[in-house]
Protein backbone atom coordinates (compact mmCIF):
# COMPACT_ATOMS: atom_id res chain seq x y z
CA UNK A 1 0.00 0.00 0.00
CA UNK A 2 1.29 3.44 -0.95
CA UNK A 3 1.91 6.02 1.71
CA UNK A 4 -0.02 9.28 1.31
CA UNK A 5 2.06 11.81 -0.66
CA UNK A 6 3.53 14.63 1.39
CA UNK A 7 2.55 18.24 0.74
CA UNK A 8 5.88 18.75 -1.07
CA UNK A 9 5.23 15.75 -3.31
CA UNK A 10 1.75 16.98 -4.12
CA UNK A 11 3.06 20.40 -5.15
CA UNK A 12 5.84 18.77 -7.15
CA UNK A 13 3.31 16.59 -8.95
CA UNK A 14 1.11 19.58 -9.72
CA UNK A 15 4.07 21.52 -11.15
CA UNK A 16 5.14 18.57 -13.31
CA UNK A 17 1.60 17.96 -14.46
CA UNK A 18 1.12 21.63 -15.38
CA UNK A 19 4.39 21.56 -17.32
CA UNK A 20 3.31 18.37 -19.11
CA UNK A 21 0.11 20.06 -20.31
CA UNK A 22 2.01 23.20 -21.32
CA UNK A 23 4.73 21.26 -23.16
CA UNK A 24 2.31 19.17 -25.23
CA UNK A 25 0.55 22.33 -26.38
CA UNK A 26 3.76 24.21 -27.12
CA UNK A 27 5.46 21.42 -29.06
CA UNK A 28 2.40 20.66 -31.18
CA UNK A 29 1.96 24.39 -31.82
CA UNK A 30 5.61 24.61 -32.90
CA UNK A 31 5.00 21.72 -35.31
CA UNK A 32 1.72 23.08 -36.69
CA UNK A 33 3.32 26.49 -37.12
CA UNK A 34 5.47 24.90 -39.86
CA UNK A 35 2.35 25.06 -42.04
CA UNK A 36 2.29 28.85 -41.89
CA UNK A 37 2.32 30.03 -45.54
CA UNK A 38 2.52 26.36 -46.69
CA UNK A 39 -1.11 25.26 -46.20
CA UNK A 40 -2.82 23.42 -49.07
CA UNK A 41 -5.19 26.37 -49.60
CA UNK A 42 -5.33 29.81 -48.03
CA UNK A 43 -8.37 29.14 -45.80
CA UNK A 44 -6.77 26.04 -44.31
CA UNK A 45 -3.44 27.78 -43.86
CA UNK A 46 -5.36 30.33 -41.77
CA UNK A 47 -7.31 27.61 -39.97
CA UNK A 48 -4.29 25.62 -38.79
CA UNK A 49 -2.40 28.72 -37.71
CA UNK A 50 -5.45 30.02 -35.83
CA UNK A 51 -5.71 26.70 -34.06
CA UNK A 52 -1.99 26.90 -33.31
CA UNK A 53 -2.52 30.28 -31.74
CA UNK A 54 -5.12 28.78 -29.38
CA UNK A 55 -2.59 26.12 -28.41
CA UNK A 56 0.14 28.68 -27.73
CA UNK A 57 -2.35 30.63 -25.60
CA UNK A 58 -3.21 27.51 -23.62
CA UNK A 59 0.50 26.68 -23.25
CA UNK A 60 1.12 30.20 -21.93
CA UNK A 61 -1.65 29.85 -19.34
CA UNK A 62 -0.13 26.59 -18.08
CA UNK A 63 3.46 27.92 -18.13
CA UNK A 64 2.43 31.04 -16.21
CA UNK A 65 0.76 28.86 -13.61
CA UNK A 66 3.78 26.53 -13.40
CA UNK A 67 6.08 29.55 -12.98
CA UNK A 68 3.87 30.90 -10.18
CA UNK A 69 3.92 27.55 -8.36
CA UNK A 70 7.68 27.17 -8.81
CA UNK A 71 8.41 30.67 -7.54
CA UNK A 72 6.05 30.32 -4.57
CA UNK A 73 8.04 27.24 -3.63
CA UNK A 74 11.39 28.94 -3.67
CA UNK A 75 12.59 28.36 -7.24
CA UNK A 76 15.57 30.65 -7.92
CA UNK A 77 16.25 32.34 -10.26
CA UNK A 78 12.56 33.04 -10.64
CA UNK A 79 10.91 31.04 -13.42
CA UNK A 80 8.84 32.77 -16.12
CA UNK A 81 6.69 31.41 -18.93
CA UNK A 82 9.57 32.26 -21.27
CA UNK A 83 12.30 30.58 -19.25
CA UNK A 84 10.20 27.43 -18.97
CA UNK A 85 9.67 27.29 -22.75
CA UNK A 86 13.11 28.42 -23.85
CA UNK A 87 15.62 27.25 -21.28
CA UNK A 88 14.68 23.71 -20.29
CA UNK A 89 16.46 20.74 -21.85
CA UNK A 90 15.02 17.84 -23.83
CA UNK A 91 14.82 15.48 -20.83
CA UNK A 92 12.90 18.13 -18.88
CA UNK A 93 10.17 18.40 -21.52
CA UNK A 94 7.14 16.25 -20.71
CA UNK A 95 5.11 16.51 -23.92
CA UNK A 96 3.39 13.50 -25.45
CA UNK A 97 5.49 11.81 -28.14
CA UNK A 98 2.72 12.27 -30.70
CA UNK A 99 3.10 16.06 -30.51
CA UNK A 100 6.75 16.02 -31.58
CA UNK A 101 6.41 13.86 -34.71
CA UNK A 102 7.01 15.65 -38.02
CA UNK A 103 4.05 17.30 -39.75
CA UNK A 104 4.41 14.86 -42.68
CA UNK A 105 1.75 15.50 -45.31
CA UNK A 106 -1.64 17.15 -44.73
CA UNK A 107 -3.19 13.75 -43.89
CA UNK A 108 -0.62 13.14 -41.14
CA UNK A 109 -1.08 16.64 -39.71
CA UNK A 110 -4.89 16.31 -39.74
CA UNK A 111 -4.98 12.85 -38.20
CA UNK A 112 -2.57 13.82 -35.41
CA UNK A 113 -4.66 16.93 -34.64
CA UNK A 114 -7.82 14.82 -34.67
CA UNK A 115 -6.40 12.30 -32.15
CA UNK A 116 -4.96 15.04 -29.97
CA UNK A 117 -7.95 17.41 -29.97
CA UNK A 118 -10.38 14.62 -29.07
CA UNK A 119 -8.09 13.63 -26.20
CA UNK A 120 -7.64 17.24 -25.11
CA UNK A 121 -11.36 17.98 -25.08
CA UNK A 122 -12.07 14.96 -22.86
CA UNK A 123 -9.21 15.92 -20.58
CA UNK A 124 -10.26 19.56 -20.26
CA UNK A 125 -13.85 18.54 -19.55
CA UNK A 126 -12.58 16.53 -16.60
CA UNK A 127 -10.10 19.21 -15.48
CA UNK A 128 -12.87 21.83 -15.38
CA UNK A 129 -13.98 20.06 -12.20
CA UNK A 130 -10.48 20.02 -10.71
CA UNK A 131 -10.22 21.00 -7.04
CA UNK A 132 -7.34 23.27 -8.11
CA UNK A 133 -9.15 26.46 -9.10
CA UNK A 134 -6.52 27.79 -11.54
CA UNK A 135 -6.30 24.43 -13.33
CA UNK A 136 -10.10 24.41 -13.55
CA UNK A 137 -10.16 27.98 -14.91
CA UNK A 138 -7.59 27.27 -17.65
CA UNK A 139 -9.52 24.12 -18.62
CA UNK A 140 -12.84 25.97 -18.69
CA UNK A 141 -11.33 28.57 -21.01
CA UNK A 142 -9.70 25.94 -23.26
CA UNK A 143 -12.74 23.67 -23.65
CA UNK A 144 -14.50 26.19 -25.85
CA UNK A 145 -11.52 26.57 -28.18
CA UNK A 146 -10.85 22.84 -28.35
CA UNK A 147 -14.41 22.16 -29.50
CA UNK A 148 -13.59 24.02 -32.73
CA UNK A 149 -10.42 21.98 -33.13
CA UNK A 150 -12.38 18.74 -32.74
CA UNK A 151 -14.96 19.82 -35.30
CA UNK A 152 -12.44 21.09 -37.82
CA UNK A 153 -10.13 18.06 -37.64
CA UNK A 154 -13.06 15.60 -37.68
CA UNK A 155 -14.47 17.25 -40.82
CA UNK A 156 -11.09 16.85 -42.50
CA UNK A 157 -10.72 13.19 -41.44
CA UNK A 158 -14.07 12.52 -43.14
CA UNK A 159 -13.18 14.50 -46.23
CA UNK A 160 -9.79 12.83 -46.71
CA UNK A 161 -10.74 9.30 -45.60
CA UNK A 162 -13.84 9.20 -47.75
CA UNK A 163 -12.32 11.37 -50.49
CA UNK A 164 -10.17 10.28 -53.43
CA UNK A 165 -8.16 7.06 -53.66
CA UNK A 166 -5.04 9.16 -53.08
CA UNK A 167 -6.33 10.96 -49.98
CA UNK A 168 -7.62 7.69 -48.51
CA UNK A 169 -4.28 5.98 -49.13
CA UNK A 170 -2.47 8.82 -47.36
CA UNK A 171 -4.86 8.67 -44.40
CA UNK A 172 -4.28 4.93 -44.03
CA UNK A 173 -0.53 5.52 -44.06
CA UNK A 174 -0.90 8.24 -41.43
CA UNK A 175 -3.06 5.91 -39.32
CA UNK A 176 -0.39 3.22 -39.47
CA UNK A 177 2.29 5.66 -38.34
CA UNK A 178 0.38 7.59 -35.66
CA UNK A 179 -1.70 4.96 -33.91
CA UNK A 180 1.24 3.59 -31.90
CA UNK A 181 1.64 7.03 -30.28
CA UNK A 182 -1.96 7.36 -29.07
CA UNK A 183 -1.67 4.91 -26.15
CA UNK A 184 0.54 7.28 -24.17
CA UNK A 185 -2.38 9.67 -23.63
CA UNK A 186 -4.10 7.16 -21.37
CA UNK A 187 -1.21 5.62 -19.41
CA UNK A 188 -0.67 7.83 -16.35
CA UNK A 189 2.82 8.45 -14.99
CA UNK A 190 3.71 9.21 -11.38
CA UNK A 191 2.94 12.92 -11.31
CA UNK A 192 -0.50 12.43 -12.86
CA UNK A 193 -1.74 10.52 -9.83
CA UNK A 194 -3.94 12.66 -7.66
CA UNK A 195 -4.79 15.14 -10.44
CA UNK A 196 -8.39 13.94 -10.46
CA UNK A 197 -8.27 12.43 -13.96
CA UNK A 198 -10.24 9.28 -14.66
CA UNK A 199 -7.99 7.77 -17.35
CA UNK A 200 -10.24 4.78 -18.02
CA UNK A 201 -13.16 7.08 -18.75
CA UNK A 202 -10.95 9.35 -20.85
CA UNK A 203 -9.80 6.40 -22.95
CA UNK A 204 -13.27 4.88 -23.35
CA UNK A 205 -14.79 8.20 -24.48
CA UNK A 206 -11.88 8.90 -26.83
CA UNK A 207 -12.04 5.47 -28.46
CA UNK A 208 -15.78 5.70 -28.93
CA UNK A 209 -15.62 9.13 -30.59
CA UNK A 210 -12.50 8.47 -32.65
CA UNK A 211 -13.66 5.09 -33.95
CA UNK A 212 -17.07 6.53 -34.91
CA UNK A 213 -15.44 9.17 -37.14
CA UNK A 214 -12.82 6.79 -38.57
CA UNK A 215 -15.59 4.35 -39.40
CA UNK A 216 -17.66 6.98 -41.24
CA UNK A 217 -14.49 8.03 -43.03
CA UNK A 218 -14.21 4.41 -44.33
CA UNK A 219 -10.86 3.98 -42.63
CA UNK A 220 -11.85 0.93 -40.59
CA UNK A 221 -12.56 -1.48 -43.44
CA UNK A 222 -10.81 -4.89 -43.66
CA UNK A 223 -11.00 -5.44 -39.91
CA UNK A 224 -8.74 -2.44 -39.31
CA UNK A 225 -10.16 -1.83 -35.81
CA UNK A 226 -9.03 -5.17 -34.42
CA UNK A 227 -5.60 -4.71 -36.05
CA UNK A 228 -5.28 -1.36 -34.26
CA UNK A 229 -6.10 -3.00 -30.95
CA UNK A 230 -2.97 -5.18 -31.17
CA UNK A 231 -0.50 -2.37 -31.94
CA UNK A 232 2.38 -1.94 -29.48
CA UNK A 233 2.16 1.52 -27.90
CA UNK A 234 5.17 3.86 -27.59
CA UNK A 235 5.63 5.53 -24.21
CA UNK A 236 8.16 7.90 -22.65
CA UNK A 237 7.40 11.50 -23.55
CA UNK A 238 5.61 12.28 -20.28
CA UNK A 239 8.78 11.28 -18.43
CA UNK A 240 11.14 13.16 -20.73
CA UNK A 241 12.22 10.23 -22.91
CA UNK A 242 11.67 11.49 -26.43
CA UNK A 243 12.01 10.46 -30.07
CA UNK A 244 14.98 11.58 -32.17
CA UNK A 245 12.79 14.47 -33.42
CA UNK A 246 12.77 16.37 -30.15
CA UNK A 247 16.31 17.75 -30.18
CA UNK A 248 15.75 19.31 -33.60
CA UNK A 249 12.53 21.00 -32.48
CA UNK A 250 14.16 22.50 -29.40
CA UNK A 251 17.21 23.60 -31.41
CA UNK A 252 14.91 25.69 -33.58
CA UNK A 253 12.49 26.77 -30.84
CA UNK A 254 15.16 27.79 -28.33
CA UNK A 255 17.84 29.03 -30.71
CA UNK A 256 17.30 32.73 -30.11
CA UNK A 257 17.27 32.67 -26.30
CA UNK A 258 20.22 30.25 -26.20
CA UNK A 259 22.29 32.41 -28.54
CA UNK A 260 21.28 35.82 -27.19
CA UNK A 261 20.28 35.19 -23.56
CA UNK A 262 17.53 37.53 -22.38
CA UNK A 263 16.94 39.06 -25.83
CA UNK A 264 13.60 40.83 -26.09
CA UNK A 265 11.86 43.45 -28.19
CA UNK B 1 -19.41 54.66 -6.62
CA UNK B 2 -19.16 57.89 -8.61
CA UNK B 3 -15.42 57.24 -9.01
CA UNK B 4 -16.09 53.82 -10.51
CA UNK B 5 -18.75 55.19 -12.84
CA UNK B 6 -16.20 57.68 -14.12
CA UNK B 7 -13.79 54.83 -14.87
CA UNK B 8 -16.47 52.86 -16.72
CA UNK B 9 -17.11 56.01 -18.81
CA UNK B 10 -13.41 56.20 -19.72
CA UNK B 11 -13.33 52.52 -20.66
CA UNK B 12 -16.16 53.18 -23.09
CA UNK B 13 -13.65 55.14 -25.18
CA UNK B 14 -10.97 52.41 -25.35
CA UNK B 15 -11.34 50.61 -28.71
CA UNK B 16 -10.64 46.98 -29.45
CA UNK B 17 -7.39 47.00 -31.51
CA UNK B 18 -8.63 44.36 -34.00
CA UNK B 19 -12.20 45.62 -34.44
CA UNK B 20 -11.88 49.33 -33.65
CA UNK B 21 -15.61 50.06 -33.94
CA UNK B 22 -16.06 48.13 -30.69
CA UNK B 23 -15.03 49.46 -27.32
CA UNK B 24 -13.64 47.08 -24.71
CA UNK B 25 -17.02 47.45 -22.97
CA UNK B 26 -18.96 46.48 -26.12
CA UNK B 27 -16.78 43.38 -26.29
CA UNK B 28 -17.70 42.42 -22.73
CA UNK B 29 -14.15 41.78 -21.55
CA UNK B 30 -14.13 44.22 -18.62
CA UNK B 31 -15.47 42.25 -15.70
CA UNK B 32 -15.02 44.63 -12.77
CA UNK B 33 -13.82 48.07 -11.72
CA UNK B 34 -12.89 48.93 -8.13
CA UNK B 35 -11.47 52.20 -6.89
CA UNK B 36 -9.36 51.99 -3.76
CA UNK B 37 -9.31 55.08 -1.61
CA UNK B 38 -6.01 56.86 -0.93
CA UNK B 39 -3.97 55.08 1.75
CA UNK B 40 -0.49 55.18 3.22
CA UNK B 41 0.87 52.83 0.55
CA UNK B 42 -1.07 54.49 -2.30
CA UNK B 43 -1.52 58.16 -1.43
CA UNK B 44 -3.37 58.74 -4.71
CA UNK B 45 -5.56 55.67 -4.46
CA UNK B 46 -5.53 52.74 -6.86
CA UNK B 47 -7.90 51.59 -9.60
CA UNK B 48 -8.32 47.83 -10.09
CA UNK B 49 -9.65 46.83 -13.50
CA UNK B 50 -10.43 43.16 -14.08
CA UNK B 51 -10.45 41.91 -17.65
CA UNK B 52 -10.86 38.46 -19.21
CA UNK B 53 -9.34 37.25 -22.49
CA UNK B 54 -11.56 36.44 -25.48
CA UNK B 55 -9.39 33.53 -26.67
CA UNK B 56 -6.38 32.06 -24.78
CA UNK B 57 -3.99 33.01 -27.57
CA UNK B 58 -5.54 36.31 -28.61
CA UNK B 59 -2.59 38.59 -29.38
CA UNK B 60 -4.82 41.65 -28.88
CA UNK B 61 -5.02 41.09 -25.11
CA UNK B 62 -1.60 42.59 -24.35
CA UNK B 63 -2.43 45.56 -26.57
CA UNK B 64 -5.79 45.98 -24.80
CA UNK B 65 -4.15 46.06 -21.33
CA UNK B 66 -1.68 48.64 -22.60
CA UNK B 67 -4.40 50.75 -24.24
CA UNK B 68 -6.46 50.76 -21.04
CA UNK B 69 -3.43 51.80 -19.00
CA UNK B 70 -2.51 54.59 -21.42
CA UNK B 71 -6.07 55.94 -21.58
CA UNK B 72 -6.32 55.92 -17.79
CA UNK B 73 -3.02 57.82 -17.53
CA UNK B 74 -4.28 60.33 -20.05
CA UNK B 75 -7.29 60.86 -17.78
CA UNK B 76 -5.06 61.38 -14.76
CA UNK B 77 -5.09 57.93 -13.16
CA UNK B 78 -1.46 57.02 -12.49
CA UNK B 79 -2.06 53.98 -10.29
CA UNK B 80 -3.94 51.37 -12.26
CA UNK B 81 -3.79 47.65 -11.67
CA UNK B 82 -5.07 45.44 -14.51
CA UNK B 83 -5.97 41.94 -13.43
CA UNK B 84 -6.65 39.18 -15.94
CA UNK B 85 -9.00 36.36 -14.92
CA UNK B 86 -9.90 33.22 -16.89
CA UNK B 87 -13.06 32.10 -15.10
CA UNK B 88 -15.91 32.51 -15.81
CA UNK B 89 -14.75 32.10 -19.41
CA UNK B 90 -15.62 34.95 -21.78
CA UNK B 91 -18.66 34.42 -23.98
CA UNK B 92 -20.03 36.46 -26.87
CA UNK B 93 -23.25 36.64 -24.81
CA UNK B 94 -21.47 39.40 -22.87
CA UNK B 95 -21.20 41.54 -25.99
CA UNK B 96 -23.57 44.51 -25.76
CA UNK B 97 -26.51 44.98 -28.15
CA UNK B 98 -25.03 48.25 -29.39
CA UNK B 99 -21.75 46.38 -29.94
CA UNK B 100 -23.55 43.84 -32.13
CA UNK B 101 -25.20 46.63 -34.13
CA UNK B 102 -21.84 48.37 -34.60
CA UNK B 103 -20.31 45.10 -35.83
CA UNK B 104 -23.05 44.59 -38.43
CA UNK B 105 -22.68 48.20 -39.64
CA UNK B 106 -18.91 47.60 -39.92
CA UNK B 107 -19.51 44.57 -42.21
CA UNK B 108 -18.99 41.79 -39.68
CA UNK B 109 -21.98 39.52 -38.98
CA UNK B 110 -22.45 39.62 -35.18
CA UNK B 111 -22.65 36.46 -33.03
CA UNK B 112 -26.05 35.03 -32.19
CA UNK B 113 -26.90 34.51 -28.52
CA UNK B 114 -25.65 31.08 -27.45
CA UNK B 115 -29.26 29.97 -26.98
CA UNK B 116 -29.85 30.61 -30.69
CA UNK B 117 -26.64 28.95 -31.86
CA UNK B 118 -27.21 27.44 -35.29
CA UNK B 119 -29.54 30.24 -36.40
CA UNK B 120 -28.73 31.41 -39.97
CA UNK B 121 -25.89 33.91 -40.25
CA UNK B 122 -27.26 37.02 -41.94
CA UNK B 123 -25.22 38.80 -44.62
CA UNK B 124 -24.19 42.21 -43.25
CA UNK B 125 -24.30 43.67 -46.80
CA UNK B 126 -27.73 42.65 -48.11
CA UNK B 127 -29.36 41.16 -44.96
CA UNK B 128 -29.99 37.82 -46.71
CA UNK B 129 -30.05 34.79 -44.40
CA UNK B 130 -29.04 32.63 -47.39
CA UNK B 131 -25.30 32.34 -46.63
CA UNK B 132 -22.67 29.59 -46.48
CA UNK B 133 -19.65 28.84 -44.31
CA UNK B 134 -16.37 29.03 -46.25
CA UNK B 135 -14.01 28.37 -43.35
CA UNK B 136 -14.46 27.91 -39.61
CA UNK B 137 -11.39 30.08 -39.04
CA UNK B 138 -11.23 33.62 -40.41
CA UNK B 139 -8.91 36.60 -40.22
CA UNK B 140 -8.69 36.35 -36.41
CA UNK B 141 -9.37 33.53 -33.95
CA UNK B 142 -12.77 34.99 -33.05
CA UNK B 143 -14.11 35.05 -36.63
CA UNK B 144 -15.25 32.57 -39.29
CA UNK B 145 -15.38 33.23 -43.03
CA UNK B 146 -18.79 33.22 -44.75
CA UNK B 147 -20.16 34.05 -48.17
CA UNK B 148 -23.59 35.33 -49.13
CA UNK B 149 -25.40 33.14 -51.68
CA UNK B 150 -27.48 36.10 -52.88
CA UNK B 151 -25.05 39.02 -53.23
CA UNK B 152 -21.96 36.73 -53.40
CA UNK B 153 -20.05 38.96 -51.02
CA UNK B 154 -17.65 37.14 -48.67
CA UNK B 155 -17.75 38.41 -45.07
CA UNK B 156 -16.46 37.74 -41.55
CA UNK B 157 -18.75 36.33 -38.89
CA UNK B 158 -17.92 36.93 -35.23
CA UNK B 159 -18.29 33.38 -33.92
CA UNK B 160 -20.68 32.52 -31.14
CA UNK B 161 -18.30 31.54 -28.34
Amino acid sequence: MNAQPTVEQRIDNLINYTLHLADSNLILAQRNGEWCAHGPILEQDIAITNLTLDQIGQARNFYQYAALLLNENGHRPAATEDSLANLRTEREFKNLLITELPIGDWAQTILRQFFYSHYQLGLYEQLQKSSDSQMAAIAEKSVKETKYHVKWSSDWVLRLGDGTAESRERMLKALELLWQYTGEMFVPVGYEMGMGINFEQLKADWEQQVFAVLDTATLLEDDQASKLNTVFMQLGGKNGVHTEQMGFILAELQYLQRTYPGANW
Amino acid sequence: MAEEEAVWKILETVPDPEVPVLSVLDLGIVRDVKCELPSASHPNGMVHITITPTYSGCPAMDAISMDIRLKMMEEGYANVKIISVLSPAWTTDWMTETGKQKLAAYGIAPPAHSKQEGAPVVCPQCQSPNTKLLSQFGSTACKALYQCNDCNEPFDHFKCH
